[in-house]
């Protein structure tokens, strides 16, 4: 399986990493190993075989259409990177600097 | 050349948010407004480990939707995983669908100046909805709101088929009003609760081969559209007769400066690495589901319509109109219930309700009175309680008080039509006395003097004496 260094560079860019030039080689190499083993699949003999799409065998698991308040709500915002409001008094949302 | 000898071909995808009471993905409510992030809940704000499960009204919803737009519903359907960074989308991935949408090969009729028209629809899916950024004005960083977070959507992808911005402007209200008519999604546009992404592309008449096309992101007002388009094909036009090439790229319609602007971060914007999304299973839809679902299906605006035409015996004009909005065609057909009298209500919401709505902006589904408030307005004018003229001042009352009511607003203002017979021949005694010139004009033969009188009586009566009795009594007065 042939990875090229600029599909390396393509997926880092989508994935927000900064690759310095030597881990793109190495990148390259580890990747092209890793989807070369995942290919070995391939040669599995599927005649007869129903495709399987998801993970799980099961289908059709929904949840009702009832309210359900998750009450820890000052817990969900605890690692959020700052509080700080605008609004007095301070809103609840929380900032992301830019 | 010029821009008649161009085409010009656009695609919608409208997103219109499903009006069920929990998110798509965990049981927070989808309620608008809300102090920030307090709809919010593990799953929704994507905590390590927190597992979506879907809401069956979604599904419902969205076979719904489908079906009212002829689609096939799919067997088997899946959810994906759409990979991309934004600070609103906390997971980092949409849970969306991608090869295998619940909904495909559908259609919509339009009305157009050269008759009806097909918009076939590509596919409908279920997706959740982003958060809200509120960027700071002061450069500190961006305010984020989750309560949007993962509020379930339905994408409604039409095929290429639509020409120009008058065709965008028809198909676009065509899928609002079913979405209406079907109580699937509230539409409200300033909410965002229904807005459309826009492709555009032009080519020369005759030309089989579509153009490069641009699109326009979270277009939500019907307006927005038709500027946008028209400034949109003008410059392809442009780009195209200087010799150019029309660039593929996502464009931001700034509807203050009227102008369309490059959105930049084109390169890897379509690489979005869909993949299936393992926390969830597969979606089974049975036959039996569907005809279930068919069944809840209320009548559509075509249907209506035709309707209308037969049984009301309504020009096709009207009933257009009529339809073209659940709220307009369920005060119509409720009223008439009421009072029997289709031709009337017809005219009322046609010409004084629009009237007052268009003259004040304001939607439909904003009307404060009901049909059965409707029907007695026209009931008291067949019965000759109010003549027309106060009809029309009632109107305006029963948008703006507190009473809906009409006889109420007519009772509280002392509006009730005079038809005594005693009373009319005692204005038009008292009339006639005061005019005796008009008595010897008409007498000399100039018809117009028995209209100066009728004002005349009205003037006194401040418009309630019934004009059909003093016409006559005038009419008997004077050949005496
Ligand atoms: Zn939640």
């Amino acid at each position: 399986m042939n990875i090229s260094r600029d599909e390396i560079i393509h997926i880092s860019k989508l994935a927000r990493l900064n690759l310095t030039g030597e881990e793109i080689e190495k990148y390259t190499k580890d990747l092209e190993d890793i989807i070369g083993f995942a290919n070995t699949i391939n040669g599995v003999d599927t005649e007869n075989i129903d495709e399987s799409i998801t993970a799980t065998e099961q289908s059709n698991v929904f949840r009702k259409d009832e309210v359900k308040e998750f009450d820890d709500k000052e817990a969900l915002l605890s690692n959020a990177p700052s509080m700080e409001g605008r609004n007095v008094p301070p809103s609840k949302c929380f900032i992301i600097g830019r | 050349m010029s821009r008649e000898d161009y085409e010009v071909v656009m695609g919608l995808e409208i997103h219109a948010e499903l009006s069920t009471k929990t998110k798509i993905f965990c049981s927070c409510p989808t309620d608008f407004g809300g102090e920030p992030n307090t709809h919010c809940c593990p799953v929704c704000m994507a905590m390590p480990g927190a597992l979506p499960v879907l809401n069956e009204k979604v599904v419902e919803y969205a076979v719904k939707a489908g079906l009212a737009m002829n689609c096939e519903i799919a067997e088997n359907c899946k959810n994906d995983r759409k990979n991309y960074f934004y600070p609103d989308l906390p997971k980092s991935y949409q849970i969306s669908q991608f090869d295998k949408p619940l909904c495909n090969h559908g259609y919509v009729e339009i009305d157009t100046k050269d008759g009806k028209k097909k918009i076939r629809i590509l596919r409908i899916h279920i997706e959740e909805d982003a958060g809200k950024l509120n960027h700071d004005e002061y450069g500190r960083g961006s305010f984020v709101d989750l309560n949007r977070a993962g509020v379930p959507l339905i994408e409604i992808v039409s095929e290429p088929d639509i020409r120009g911005p008058e065709e965008a402007d028809a198909y676009f209200k065509k899928i609002k009003s079913i979405l209406e008519y079907i109580e699937v999604s509230d539409c409200k546009m300033q909410e965002g609760s229904l807005r459309a992404d826009v492709n555009v592309s032009v080519r020369k008449k005759g030309d089989p081969k579509l153009g490069t096309r641009t699109e326009m992101k979270n277009m939500n007002s019907f307006r927005a559209i038709q500027n946008a388009v028209n400034y949109e094909a003008q410059r392809q036009i442009e780009v195209i007769e200087s010799g150019g090439k029309v660039e593929q790229e996502t464009l931001r319609w700034d509807e203050l400066q009227g102008k369309t602007f490059s959105m930049r971060d084109k390169e890897d914007a379509q690489d979005y690495r869909y993949f299936p999304e393992p926390d969830l299973g597969m979606i089974h839809i049975s036959k039996e589901y569907i005809e279930n679902v068919k069944k809840t299906l209320p009548e559509l605006p075509e249907s209506r319509k035709k309707r209308y035409i037969e049984e009301y015996k309504l020009p096709e004009y009207d009933a257009n109109i009529l339809t073209s909005s659940k709220y307009f065609s369920n005060l119509f057909e409720g009223a008439v219930e009421k009072c029997g009298s289709a031709k009337a209500v017809s005219n009322w919401i046609m010409s004084d309700i629009t009237g007052y709505l268009n003259e004040n902006e304001i939607e439909p589904e904003k009307i404060p009175f009901t049909a059965e408030n409707l029907a007695e307005l026209i009931t008291l004018i067949d019965k000759g309680t109010i003549s027309s003229s106060i009809a029309k001042k009632v109107l305006p009352e029963m948008f703006e008080g507190e009473e809906k009511s009409p006889r109420e607003i007519i009772e509280k203002n002392g509006w009730v039509q005079i038809s005594d017979e005693g009373a009319i021949k005692e204005v038009v005694a008292k009339v006639l006395e005061a005019n005796p010139q008009s008595i010897i004009d008409y007498k000399a033969g100039k018809d117009r003097a028995l209209g100066f009188l009728v004002g005349q009586a009205m003037k006194e009566t401040k418009g309630k004496a019934n004009p059909g009795m003093l016409n006559k009594m005038f009419l008997e007065e004077l050949n005496k």
